[in-house]
């Protein structure tokens, strides 16, 4: 039987998603159940004076009308940061508290204060509007260059800074300074990005009255995860008393790794008014409330020598927490960020310093890539601004500055311990016809347009675990992965997967490694995830941890399954178990040739005796069953790393930036299934360029967001982007025994800077601020023009 | 939403009569089923044209093109009379939302609506229409009052819209990454009588601009518009486009245009 890992499988969900057969969260109905709207607050910073639901409870249809009054007197635990970072002068991270209903004060346009439940979805409506809510309106913190010198949102919290956090040695680093031939600075905004997942966020929840358990049907990228903390945090229910169940799920790009207010009330209310509730949300409320992405101001610099070595790196970042910190809203900007911040290079000395903010925003949290987008951007911002200053080819100052020898000791955190980034880069300069530029340019010129190509090299630390190293920088959990693999009786194979899959595709590769590990066919494995009552437990996906970390789990599963195997198989041929080999689903003993498949050795574990024509007695010591689990925690992150290039047409008249060509090259050790990785790449490159061209949520000075729309928000459309040009290197990772790296998140990772890069080389090196838009780049394109007359 | 009354009306005439001050006629209904549902707008009737087969259909004749108020935007962005009459009108209509608003949506309620970034009234200023209702006929350049204001009156109905065929013409737009409506969308037609430049999306109304007509009226080529100033004043400023740079992209597109005819 030929290896599936490595082929283009076709994706198993292709079916059932493209025939509109998925089964999402507000596909659900549960008999009887009542629908609910939140009451959400207009204002960006407010006191609450009072919450009048004396009329809105006589509306019609209304079965209650719940606050956070009503919260605080159950005592249901509110929202929380999963990781506790501490300041450079040692002292811990200041959290507000951050209620599911708001009581006393709302911090952001969309924060919940009161829910109304009613028995159709239009009385809901109707009630929500009779809710009045008397509100104190105060001076809303929106500007996240302003908010350490406004106003205390949150009682306690001086500067509204939730930590200033330092990694790296700022005296190393001033040494590096002192003997750098130049210095090259940089400002930076990196722009604030909604998530926009297809499916907006919902839950249905049914509490069973008989045995008092409460069903979640959620939107979630880590049921267990929101199982365990509404449970410890929330107080809602013991574990045991609560299933959470995330079924289809239609995108979460780190947006659905929190649990948020509503599940909490929901669950709560379920078993308060002793009925089934459904929440759905409204693309606006998707937009206020889902959590954002990015936000950073950041000044860099980087201390060079004239002919192009690196010497030390300094990363100043403010980043916005908006009005919370959530779950991976804390180490997003720092443990994710600022590592990653000296790029893939030699950088002998270097330091990330970061003071999160409070403001009056939606809270921000991990966006696809979390943190390390933001890193890339900055390092490999700067990096081409050296290599302009220095007269150097941008290719040539990258080459220069590469590692050449693995494991390799990156300056502030991580162990690298594979890659070829050389490879890399001379394959994308190869693609990307990088040698044709001068004539494509030239071309261009003649139709009076500007031509820019664009260069990024990045790596990024993903596969998120090892727990022992996630929990010293302060992770609140371990992050393992387990997985269960049973055998019917009959032959087919269940794998049970704490994974979560909401478009990464793990019925399809899981399947593919469990049949190449137990020789099943692959259309006899089922892959099930997104169920606290189904399989072991899950710290669920994002920071494309799934194959890594999951995937591996699978594996060590199936590889106890074949021990078993082997020992059931040994009894049944008369050999001992050493002697028996195991190969492409068959159970051989080499010096007899006789042999049991796998599913006659599954069949005989089930039947551990004899009766007439079956004789399948269990080896001493054995249970019967064939079912395996296995909890996988690897010895570190995974490394992937690559270089992408593109190219930008500008057409000056207009400011509009075509994008013409784009390459990547990227390095994810062994590759399961092509077919789903390229479109992981594509997918991932498409949210990259829509931060670079598009993308760009703003609020206004009262914290209104004034881009809570499609009409107002730029999403990144198929006719926007070019045919990609991928390609792939490997060095297998040597942290897992498949060799696999993370492959969902380099795409966003690398194109932002490799497109802005691109078009600043467009414009001569004028520096451009997130998103390109087309009046920007048409002002600098005026300005350049008047420039150049000037010179001549 | 709130509750209101469903109509639909068998003619104009009882159409006409259901009408009053607290009613809309509804045909493709692109932009008022969607400000009811946010509660933007709300009505006590809804009166349902779609069903008076009178007011849908393409009819070209030697000198003009006349499109029944009904009529959906890709059945004139498909219609080969429109193609080859007014090839610019039909591609209008092919650029207008996507293929879900383009088989819904049609000329009259488009017109009717009057959105300061819609396509539809640029064509009408460019080509001399005039508007057929069930009372008069209005001339394009009179219909046009202001931001989402016509001189409709209230229980009048759009039943056609007649557009002249001019020598050539073309229609480019600049438009809105985000919503794709138009932050400036030029039509250019040159006629026997004259050149009009229909601007829309720049100003909070359609408008012919005067001094781009002049330039090309005296030299027909691109080059004209360069000398042209086009102030920013009375130019929409959001956060997608400035005044600044929405009057130099109605110039950039004048040109586009010009240089398509």
């Amino acid at each position: 039987m030929a290896s599936l890992v490595g082929s283009r499988v076709e994706r198993k969900e292709d079916k059932r998603f493209l025939t509109g057969k998925g089964r999402y969260t507000s596909d659900i109905n549960i008999a009887n159940q009542t629908y609910a709207i939140f009451i959400r607050s207009p204002h960006a910073r407010a006191k609450i004076k009072k919450v009048d639901t004396s009329k809105a409870l006589k509306s019609s249809g209304v079965v209650d009308i719940l606050t956070g009054e009503h919260i605080a007197q159950d005592k249901i635990g509110g929202l929380i940061a999963g990781w506790a970072i501490r300041s450079e002068d040692g002292s811990e991270m200041k959290c507000p508290a951050n209620p599911p209903l708001a009581k006393d004060s709302v911090n952001f346009v969309g924060d919940p204060v009161a829910v109304v439940f009613a028995e159709t979805l239009d009385e809901a409506r109707a009630a929500a509007e009779l809710v009045k809510v008397d509100y104190k309106v105060l001076k809303a913190v929106s500007n996240l260059g302003e908010a350490m010198n406004s106003e205390a949102i949150h009682d306690g919290i001086d500067k509204n800074m939730c930590y200033d956090w330092l990694l790296g040695d700022r005296q190393k680093v001033k040494e590096a300074f002192d003997k750098a031939d130049k210095i090259i600075k940089l400002d930076i905004v990196n722009n604030r990005l909604i998530p926009n997942a297809m499916e907006p966020r919902a839950c249905v929840i049914d509490y069973n009255t008989a045995s008092e358990e409460i069903t979640c049907y959620t939107t979630s990228q880590n049921p267990h995860l929101s199982r365990l903390i509404m449970s410890a945090f929330g107080g809602v229910a013991p574990e045991n008393k609560l299933r959470v169940v995330a079924p289809d799920v239609g995108g979460g790009f780190g947006s659905k790794i929190n649990l948020y207010n509503e599940e909490i009330v929901c669950s709560w209310a379920s078993k308060k008014i002793e009925r089934p509730i459904k929440w759905v949300a409204e693309r606006t409320e998707s937009f206020l409330t889902d959590t954002h992405g990015r936000d950073h101001i950041t000044h860099a610099e980087l201390a060079v020598t004239n002919d192009g070595k690196f010497l030390g790196f300094k990363n100043e970042t403010i980043a916005n927490l908006g009005a919370y910190a959530r779950v991976f809203g804390t180490v997003t900007p720092t443990y994710l960020f600022g590592p990653c911040a000296t790029g893939v290079y030699i950088m002998p000395a270097a330091y990330s310093n970061v003071k999160a903010v409070y403001t009056n925003t939606a809270p921000v949290d991990a966006y696809r890539g979390a943190g390390r987008p933001e890193a890339t951007y900055t390092i490999e911002r700067i990096v081409d601004k050296a290599a302009m200053e220095l007269g150097i080819d941008p290719i040539e100052i990258r080459m220069k500055n590469f590692p050449t020898e693995f494991p390799f000791k990156q300056t502030l955190v991580h162990q690298i311990d594979s890659g070829d980034y050389v490879a890399g880069l001379n394959k994308a300069k190869e693609m990307a016809d990088y040698d044709g530029f001068a004539a494509r340019k030239k071309e261009s010129e003649s139709k009076g347009k500007l031509r820019g190509i664009g260069v990024t090299s990045y790596f990024e630390a993903c596969g998120i675990a090892p727990s022992p190293v996630v929990m010293m920088l302060g992770c609140g959990v371990g992050l393992w992965e387990s997985a269960e693999v049973r055998f019917n009786p009959t032959g087919q194979v269940t794998v049970y997967t704490g994974s979560h899959s909401h478009g990464q595709s793990h019925q399809t590769t899981f399947a593919q490694i469990a049949a190449d590990e137990l020789g099943v066919p692959i259309e006899n494995i089922d892959v099930v995830h997104g169920d606290t009552d189904k399989g072991t437990f899950g710290m669920g996906t994002y920071g494309s941890r799934s194959l890594t970390v999951g995937g591996i789990a699978i594996v060590n599963a199936c590889k106890k399954i074949v021990n078993k195997g082997k020992k059931i198989a040994a009894k049944m041929l008369e050999a001992s178990p050493d002697e028996v080999d195991f190969k492409n689903g068959e159970f051989i003993v080499a010096k007899s040739n006789k042999k049991k498949t796998i599913g006659e050795v599954a069949f005989a574990s089930y039947l551990p005796g004899v009766r007439d024509e079956v004789k399948s007695p269990l080896p001493e010591g054995e249970e019967p069953g064939l079912i395996e689990s296995s909890f996988f925690d690897p010895a570190n992150f995974s490394f992937p790393a690559g270089s992408h290039i593109c190219e930008v047409e500008i057409d000056p008249e207009t400011g509009h930036v075509k994008l013409d060509k784009y390459t990547a090259v990227d390095d994810f050790g062994t590759i399961v299934n092509p077919l789903i990785v390229e479109g992981q790449v594509h997918g991932g490159l498409a949210q990259g360029i829509g931060q670079a061209l598009y993308e760009n949520a703003q609020y206004d000075d009262s914290g209104q967001l004034i881009t809570a729309s499609y009409m107002d928000y730029t999403m990144p459309r198929a006719d926007d982007l070019p045919e990609f040009n991928l390609g792939f290197t490997c060095t297998k990772a040597t942290t897992n025994p498949l060799g696999v790296k993370g492959c969902g998140e380099a795409g966003t990772i690398a194109a932002t800077p490799t497109v802005m890069n691109a078009v600043i080389n467009a414009l001569g090196g004028k520096e451009i601020s997130l998103p390109a838009t087309a009046e920007k780049v048409w002002k600098a394109c005026k300005e350049l023009k008047k420039s150049n007359a000037k010179a001549a | 939403m709130k509750t209101f009354n469903y109509h639909s009306a068998k003619d104009v005439k009882e159409a006409s009569k259901l009408a009053s001050s607290n009613s809309a006629f509804l045909a493709g209904g692109m932009t008022t089923i969607p400000s009811m549902k946010l509660g933007l707008a709300s009505y006590k009737d809804i009166i349902d044209i779609k069903r008076i087969k009178k007011l849908s259909g393409i009819k070209v004749s030697g000198k003009t093109v006349t499109i029944g108020a009904t009529t959906k935007h890709s059945e004139v962005a498909k219609s080969k009379e429109v193609k080859k009459a007014i090839p610019s009108l039909a591609a209008l209509a092919e650029g207008i939302g996507d293929p879900q608003v383009r088989n819904r949506g049609t000329i009259g309620g488009s017109i009717a609506n009057n959105d300061p970034a819609a396509d539809y009234p640029s064509a009408c200023i460019a080509l001399n229409a005039t508007i057929h209702t069930n009372n008069r006929k209005i001339d394009a350049d009179k219909f046009f009052r202001g931001m989402f204001e016509t001189s409709l009156k209230s229980s009048e109905i759009i039943e056609a819209i007649e557009f002249n065929i001019p020598q050539k013409s073309s229609y480019q737009k600049l438009p809105n990454p985000a919503s794709r409506y138009a932050i400036v969308g030029v039509y250019v037609a040159k006629h026997k009588t004259g050149i009009n430049v229909g601007v829309t999306g720049a100003k909070s109304c359609v408008y012919n601009d005067k001094d781009l007509a002049g330039a090309l009226s005296s030299n027909f080529s691109s080059s004209a518009i360069d000398s042209v100033k086009v102030s920013e004043s009375g130019m929409n400023s959001d956060i997608h486009a400035s005044a600044e740079y929405r009057a130099s992209m109605v110039k950039a597109f004048a040109k586009k245009a010009v240089e398509a005819c």
